[in-house]
């Protein structure tokens, strides 16, 4: 166990070295680039035994990795923003594949107009893919979250990719003192696991083949509840890697909930930011609670139902819109859940944070009045409010 | 014939390959390549240019396949000696 000063990015890369990746492909682009060139110091001086591709797009970085990966190498890929949009069409076929890749999303607003800072904007747009999803909330739990990774993706039971997202800036290019585990422990915990049907010479199969309408239907279905059943797999991931570092982080980090009048659901680095006031504002005796999703995909629909229950409303803060809908794509999801299952809390979604805006504490304590509000008079005005918007 | 998904290999793997050597295609075909072989100079383009690939060379002749062939068309296009013509298929 050593300490070392890394950023979010970097703390990335020093887990994916430790966990002895063979194939590297990525493209840089802001907010990624210092994960990537760490990442390829690593391979060019030796400490990690791994072929880098340097490819022209983020197109080919994730076919590169998809490919690797079926020829059973354990390879890492990342991006963000734009980048992310431009593998859209390969994230399908890399869970429809079933290929145990892992990926690094440094969560960056969409254009236009351009903009490089902070947003869940790129994942939303891909949250259908497949892959299995997960947020964090700092650089260690970024670090400890990609040996995870590795573990679920790679585990029989889930065979999927799994992406890993923290926030462009907040957490790539934040220092923290990070607690790292041994190299043998990481590849105790995470041991590098093949595929029985990988891509060999010897024994030709067909990967990625034409599926006509008599199999396609099935091969979809296969995919569908493969990330459904992944939940075990990833909760248990979690537990084991407790027992090994001394942190777990769970599927979401619930706090003052109990008997909170209302709560605040959020994903990414905000959470730490939003207990914070939770703690502020308990002081001044207003009842209020932060929920803070970690896996967004396959979404702990049970779970969250069973953890939100007992509050008189509920305020989901969404970082990227669904412009035409009801509401943002976090907001849509949570209702869809306490609705199928009976549960009638009012709730009300607000946009904040798009494009690096900051969400301070002024912001969050707007956000917890209105859901004060809503749970003191049982009834929502406004579905969907802006907060941080000058306008 | 479809197959229930516990029949179907993860990741939709097929462990059989050349498994689109069983399907003949060539019923698709609304005209059919026809080489004149006294035209013919074996020069290859054909065998080339095929997308198929339909068309091989069999004891020093480019033959065509008739169970792959879908008769498009472009063989016929790029032979230099006008070698290949399209003959319609009769009903």
């Amino acid at each position: 166990m050593k300490k070392l000063l890394l950023s979010g990015n970097t703390a990335l890369s020093y887990a994916v070295k430790q966990l002895d990746v063979d194939v590297v492909s990525a493209y840089p682009i802001t907010p990624q680039t210092t994960m990537v060139e760490k990442i390829s110091e690593y391979v060019a001086n030796g400490e990690l035994n791994a072929e880098f591709v340097p490819v022209e797009s983020e197109h080919s970085a994730l076919t590169a990795a998809l490919t690797a990966s079926a020829s059973g190498a354990r390879v890492f890929t990342s991006t963000s923003s734009q980048g992310l949009l431009l593998m859209h069409e390969i994230l399908f076929i890399t869970a429809s594949m079933r290929m145990p890749v892992v990926m690094g999303i440094a969560n960056r607003a969409i254009s236009g107009p351009i903009n490089i800072w902070n947003d869940h904007s790129d994942i939303m747009a891909q949250r259908d893919t497949g892959w299995v999803s997960i947020f964090t909330e700092s650089a260690q739990e970024s670090y400890d979250r990609t040996i995870q990774a590795y573990r679920i993706a790679e585990d029989e039971r889930v065979h999927l990719p799994v992406n890993l997202n923290f926030d462009g800036f907040i957490l790539t290019h934040t220092y923290e003192p990070i607690t790292t585990i041994d190299d043998e422990e990481v590849l105790k915990y995470a041991p590098k696991k093949q595929r029985n049907l990988i891509l060999d010479p010897k024994n030709p199969m067909t990967f990625g083949g034409l599926a006509s309408p008599d199999y396609y239907f099935e091969a979809k279905y296969q995919t569908v509840k493969a990330l459904e059943n992944s939940l075990s797999t990833i909760v248990k991931a979690d537990e084991e890697y407790q027992k090994v570092s001394g942190r777990g982080y769970g599927i979401f980090n619930n706090y003052m909930t109990e008997d909170a009048d209302t709560i605040i659901f959020s994903m990414g680095s905000i959470g730490g930011s939003i207990r914070e006031i939770v703690k502020r504002m308990r002081k001044e005796g207003q009842k209020v609670g932060s929920f803070s999703l970690k896996l967004f995909r396959p979404f702990p629909t049970k779970e969250v139902v069973d953890a939100l229950s007992n509050a008189k409303s509920i305020v989901v803060l969404d970082k990227a819109t669904c412009p035409g809908a009801i509401a943002g794509p976090i907001f849509l999801e949570v209702q869809a859940c306490l609705k199928s299952f009976n549960k009638s809390i009012p709730a009300m979604d607000i946009i904040a944070g798009l494009g690096g805006r900051d969400i301070g504490p002024e912001e969050i304590k707007t956000m917890f009045n209105k859901g004060l509000k809503i749970a003191s008079e049982n009834k929502v005005d406004k579905i969907m409010d802006f907060v941080g918007v000058n306008a | 014939m479809s197959k229930k998904v516990s029949e179907i290999d993860e990741g939709f793997v097929m462990k059989t390959p050349r498994s689109s050597m069983e399907t003949k295609t060539g019923s698709w075909r609304a005209f059919k390549a026809d080489i004149d072989y006294k035209k013919c100079i074996t020069c290859g383009i054909c065998w080339s240019y095929c997308p198929e690939p339909a068309i091989y060379l069999k004891d020093k002749k480019y033959t065509v396949d008739y169970d792959f062939c879908k008769g498009c068309g472009i063989c016929a296009t790029e032979c230099p000696v006008k070698a290949i013509i399209m003959v319609r298929e009769s009903d």
